[in-house]
């Protein structure tokens, strides 16, 4: 089996390569525990993913669930109670759902506008340099932490909103500031989003358009924003549950305690009062004095199934229109 | 278009003439001029905003300050200017007006001999590692006169330290006022007055001086209740341990799942490539689940279900699961998808010429991974490491859910230790109304800010080594 | 809508430049109206950068840049007051691979139109329906005009740019090898559709098919490629107009030596 095999190049190593060749005359399988180990690893890695997917549902389904059958409190109850007020035993969640709405709609005002303007001008206006110098940017608006926005919220603008609309329209903690923040902790989200999904639309469809004597803006809104609709949908989807999700701008800006949703006191749907969000909530609650048995405790993970549910019904519809109606362009 | 009927051609219109299609071209140039302005003004707002926030912050962190005082500052150096004090006049103060005190800065600070031994060792072994005043290297701390027990204090805390200790210790500073930056350099006299009408001048003790929040002392003091004497070295230590112990978990098992995820799970089994499919929908459903939902894991699976781990009991330590460790875990499984869809991507773009390459030399698979892919993906993987612990230094919502501590006082030492960490305390000092929280709170934002620059930074520059060493 | 005067287009000395480097050399040319002039040459020639010259599509290239003139109509295209908007209403362009727009077949012919203004639906409709038929496309649509214009055949989706194109009435199309990504029948049906659309238009298609450009055209431009060395081993490649004649006369008597290569099939 052992041919000679000899160049002139290998003529010093010739006598190795022999003697390794000798060796390997087997073709067949060898055990490699080696492999297998690191395979083993890998697969766990891999599976770890959904240990984590599975201890998030188990965990706040399973509180949840101590929660609901204390008997203080049922599933009706829960999403029609006009308040939240666990020492008068009142566990209605729409109050703080409410307010997530309200701060979530204020942010994606700023948001989606803004984001879109600033994807299309990236993506059909700007010269290279500037394009190359500005995402960057945008990367850091979106890098900073939620916290520091928060603080914005509170010290710069809130004082402005209350300079604009005066004192006594604008409370120190109110929705209005908190979203429009959030807004501008999103806009960079979406903009980047979009930017890809413009960025992707083929040039020869650009070239169609200007072909038939369209001007630039006909070409972006009539051509490339069209197919481009369902990224940039996606885009704003991921920035609705971003908005949802969002906790510190809320827990430092938007209020602490919840609001009611009806009645005579209804005061949810005010821009300039404060309101607290399901995070907030969530926040204002754990970080104070908690007892792990308490039906207080056990509401935290229900307002987090219901935060989870919501977030995750988002993300499938966002994902689901990216692959659904990914364009096809030939 | 022209229709032929009978031979001749007809020529029928339905485009506009001349005269129209040059009225129609001018307006929708015109609109077209408007969505330009919308667009470029939707990238100068959010310029505007970035530029406001830390024009916001900076102006919070630096500026003058209205404070009363218990002991009148001039009782306690020459001209009452506390903060142009040298270490000397300080470290003077401070034996005069506080002598046993003063022996405990000593003790906590500069010691190297166990507590009991403390008074009866002398100084050359008290103060060993530390600069010791020439002559009195053989006498014990009780044997020092005042003078020489200031040059001690003098030769080895530094100015910051002592100022900290003199205004929160000895004065009692209470701060009254806190202006910003850009009044205190512009508005300096109109603010002097306006405090002497609203506080009252030197008889109410009220005084009128520009503080920098932001100092380096700042970065080294350990936290305190008070505003003025507090430092983050208690919580930019315990970000630094969670930021640490985090990326050591979720590293390896990031890319661990992103090589399973790109070189394994591609087979002859189907089921083997649904399992793959399976995990990666997984993972990227997890990259949109909200933090503080991570944090409500963490409580009740770290805190509470494996407390008996994570509190360090079954090392014999006591205390609760709110720890280091328990932080870090969570920690660790918010940052896993990010890691793991960064490292899939930087896998994804090795070519697989390279892959071809190595099998045809007859490499085992995970010999091709581990020298050929993984440093050809390195660049791309470690962008998303520097993306996870940017995101792991600046989160806050888990970490409070999970128990960050509101009272703490002494730097961790160690995965089981209480914590605290930066943005948690950037939040809870900007909830509190007071002015001087505020202050404090904005000087955080800047310690954490340039943290997370030096940490991207870094990332910038290990991403062009190693793409100059794989071109190399 | 037949012009003035026998000429379509006139070019004089017209070089085209990318940034610094020259791709088209000194070209000049007169392409008649309601004729078929093709450009034929081998890749690189420059043949697809002067028919893009013709409607300021290079306009759409940062780096592009043109001298001499170029005159349609008695105008000149390249003056400052010219706009480009107004050019490419006049003059059409179909192009190499089929780009109907992700719109459903009635939208994308009836896209021109409404951007000049035209709104009322029975015109639409009209304009549609006709164009369609001068497409050769009507009888296999006009079932279901609300089809995706994508969801036709290669061929069927050049007839709808094609359509698309004729819609907004220009003077001119241009046809930057229309036909290379189409297969033998759906080549054949486009000829033919040239052939009937050159009573209405003038046409100027590029195309590497000399075989092609011997059915359909009435005039070809043979394009050729020049080299020259320079320092450093490398060389500067441009694109000159080599042969101009009636399509019979340049292939079956060229002037020149090259053209003669070039269509026997030595080089491309």
């Amino acid at each position: 089996m052992a041919t000679q095999y000899e160049t002139s190049a290998s003529k010093s190593g010739a006598n190795t390569i022999r003697a390794t060749r000798d060796a390997r005359t087997t073709i067949y399988k060898r055990p490699r525990p080696g492999e297998s180990a690191i395979q083993g690893f890998l697969i766990f890695c891999g599976l770890l993913s959904v240990f984590t997917t599975l201890g998030i549902v188990y965990v706040l389904g399973s509180e949840a669930l101590l929660f609901f059958s204390t008997g203080a409190v049922d599933l009706v109850e829960f999403f029609t109670a006009p308040r939240w007020q666990p020492q008068s035993g009142e566990f209605g969640i729409m109050p703080l759902v409410s307010a997530t709405l309200m701060t979530t709609l204020f942010a994606m005002l700023v948001a989606i506008p803004l984001g879109l303007g600033a994807a299309i001008y990236l993506a059909e206006y700007a010269p290279e340099r500037t394009r190359a110098t500005l995402k960057p940017i945008l990367e850091i608006l979106a890098g900073i932490p939620t916290v520091v926005y928060g603080y914005f919220a509170l010290t710069f603008m809130t004082p402005l909103l209350r300079a604009i609309f005066g004192q006594n329209t604008v409370s120190i903690y109110n929705v209005a500031s908190a979203g429009l923040v959030m807004g501008i902790m999103i806009l960079p989200t979406i903009a980047s989003m979009s930017e890809d999904a413009l960025s992707a639309v083929p040039r020869n469809l650009r070239e169609a358009s200007y072909g038939l004597g369209a001007t630039k803006i006909e070409t972006i809104l009539k051509v490339v924003l069209p197919a481009a609709l369902s990224g940039v949908i996606a885009a704003f989807i991921v920035g609705i549950s971003r908005a949802v999700g969002e906790t510190m701008i809320v827990a430092l800006a938007a209020g602490a305690g919840p609001c009611i949703l009806y009645g005579a006191n209804s005061n949810c749907f005010q821009s300039f009062g404060a309101a607290e969000t399901m995070t907030g909530h969530i926040v204002r609650i754990s970080g104070g004095d908690l007892s792990y048995n308490s039906i207080d405790y056990n509401s935290l993970f229900a307002i987090g199934l219901t935060l989870f549910v919501f977030t995750l019904i988002l993300n499938l519809i966002s994902r689901y229109i990216t692959n659904r109606f990914r364009e096809v362009y030939q | 278009m022209a229709t032929v009927i009978d031979g001749e051609p007809e020529i029928k219109t339905f485009m506009p003439d001349e005269a129209a299609f040059k009225r129609g071209l001018a307006g929708r140039k015109t609109r077209g001029l408007v969505w330009q302005i919308f667009f470029i003004a939707s990238i100068v707002i959010a310029l505007l905003a970035l530029a406001a926030l830390f024009l916001n912050v900076v102006n919070s962190s630096f500026g003058l300050v209205a404070s009363t005082f218990e002991i009148d500052p001039d009782e306690v150096v020459e001209g009452g200017d506390l903060q142009a004090a040298s270490a000397e006049q300080l470290a003077a103060a401070i034996v005069r007006i506080r002598p046993n005190p003063s022996k405990v800065l000593v003790r906590d600070n500069l010691s190297s001999v166990p507590t009991n031994e403390f008074t009866t060792r002398p100084l050359s072994d008290v103060l060993s590692g530390h600069t010791i005043p020439p002559g009195i290297e053989s006498k014990t701390i009780n044997e020092l006169t005042p003078e020489e027990l200031g040059a001690v204090l003098a030769a080895n805390l530094s100015t910051d330290t002592m100022l900290t200790y003199v205004s929160a210790d000895i004065v009692g500073e209470d701060v009254l006022e806190t202006y910003p930056l850009f009044d205190s350099l512009f508005n300096r006299g109109a603010i002097e007055a306006e405090v002497i009408e609203e506080f009252g001048g030197e008889a109410e003790n009220v005084e009128v001086y520009f503080r920098s929040w932001l100092r380096p002392s700042f970065i080294v003091t350990k936290q305190s209740s008070d505003p003025i004497a507090t430092g983050i070295s208690t919580a930019l230590l315990g970000t630094l341990w969670i930021v640490t112990i985090t990326v050591l978990i979720a590293f390896p098992i990031g890319v661990g799942a992103a090589i399973y995820l790109e070189e394994y799970s591609v087979s002859k089994n189907p089921w083997a490539e649904r399992f793959a499919r399976v995990i990666e929908t997984n993972i990227r459903n997890l990259a949109g689940v909200p933090s503080i939902i991570y944090g409500l894991l963490g409580l009740a699976i770290f805190v509470r279900a494996l407390s008996a781990i994570t509190s360090g009991a079954f090392l014999g330590l006591d205390g609760n699961g709110r720890t280091i460790l328990s932080a870090s875990l969570t920690m660790a499984l918010l940052v896993l998808p990010v890691i793991i869809i960064n490292a899939q991507e930087a896998i994804r773009a090795v070519p697989s010429s390279i892959r071809e390459a190595s099998y045809g030399l007859g490499a085992t698979r995970w010999q091709t991974i581990w020298k050929q892919v993984i440093p050809a993906a390195m660049p791309g993987i470690l962008t998303g490491t520097i993306l996870g612990m940017s995101r792991a230094i600046g989160e806050t919502a888990p970490l409070v859910v999970i128990g960050a501590s509101t009272a703490i006082f002494t730097d961790p030492n160690g995965p089981f230790s209480s914590f605290t960490a930066l943005p948690i305390q950037i939040y809870q000092w900007t909830a509190r109304p007071q002015p001087e929280f505020r202050a404090v709170a904005a000087a955080a934002i800047i310690v954490l800010l340039v943290l997370l620059l030096l940490l991207n930074a870094t990332a910038i520059f290990l991403r062009q080594y190693f793409r100059r060493q794989l071109q190399g | 809508m037949t012009q003035n005067g026998a000429y379509a287009f006139e070019l004089k000395n017209v070089n085209i430049y990318y940034g610094s480097k020259l791709a088209v050399n000194d070209v000049n040319i007169t392409i008649p109206n309601q004729k078929i002039t093709a450009f034929i040459g081998p890749s690189g020639c420059g043949k697809s950068t002067v028919l893009r010259s013709l409607n300021r599509m290079n306009d759409l290239i940062a780096s592009a840049r043109l001298e001499g003139e170029v005159h349609f109509g008695g105008q000149s295209l390249y003056e400052q007051n010219v706009d480009p908007v107004e050019v490419r209403r006049r003059i059409g362009m179909v192009f190499q691979k089929p780009n109907p727009f992700p719109k459903s077949i009635y939208d994308n012919i009836a896209y021109g139109p409404r951007l000049l203004g035209v709104r009322s639906k029975s015109v639409l409709d009209d304009i549609v329906e006709s164009c369609l038929k001068d497409s050769y496309l009507w009888d296999e649509v006009k079932g279901d005009l609300k089809k995706s214009g994508l969801a036709l055949s290669g061929g069927q989706q050049q007839r709808l740019c094609i359509a698309r194109t004729i819609a907004v009435e220009p003077e001119v199309i241009l046809m930057d090898e229309p036909c290379s990504a189409l297969d033998p029948i759906a080549t054949q049906a486009i000829e033919e559709l040239m052939r009937d659309l050159v009573k209405q238009f003038t046409i100027v298609i590029v195309t590497h098919n000399m075989q092609q450009a011997q059915r359909v055209s009435d005039f070809t431009a043979f394009y050729s490629i020049r080299k020259e060395e320079i320092a450093g081993g490398k060389e500067n490649r441009w694109g000159i107009l080599a042969e101009y004649a009636p399509t019979g006369r340049l292939f079956s008597n060229p002037a020149s030596e090259e053209t003669e290569r070039y269509i026997r099939g030595e080089f491309g």
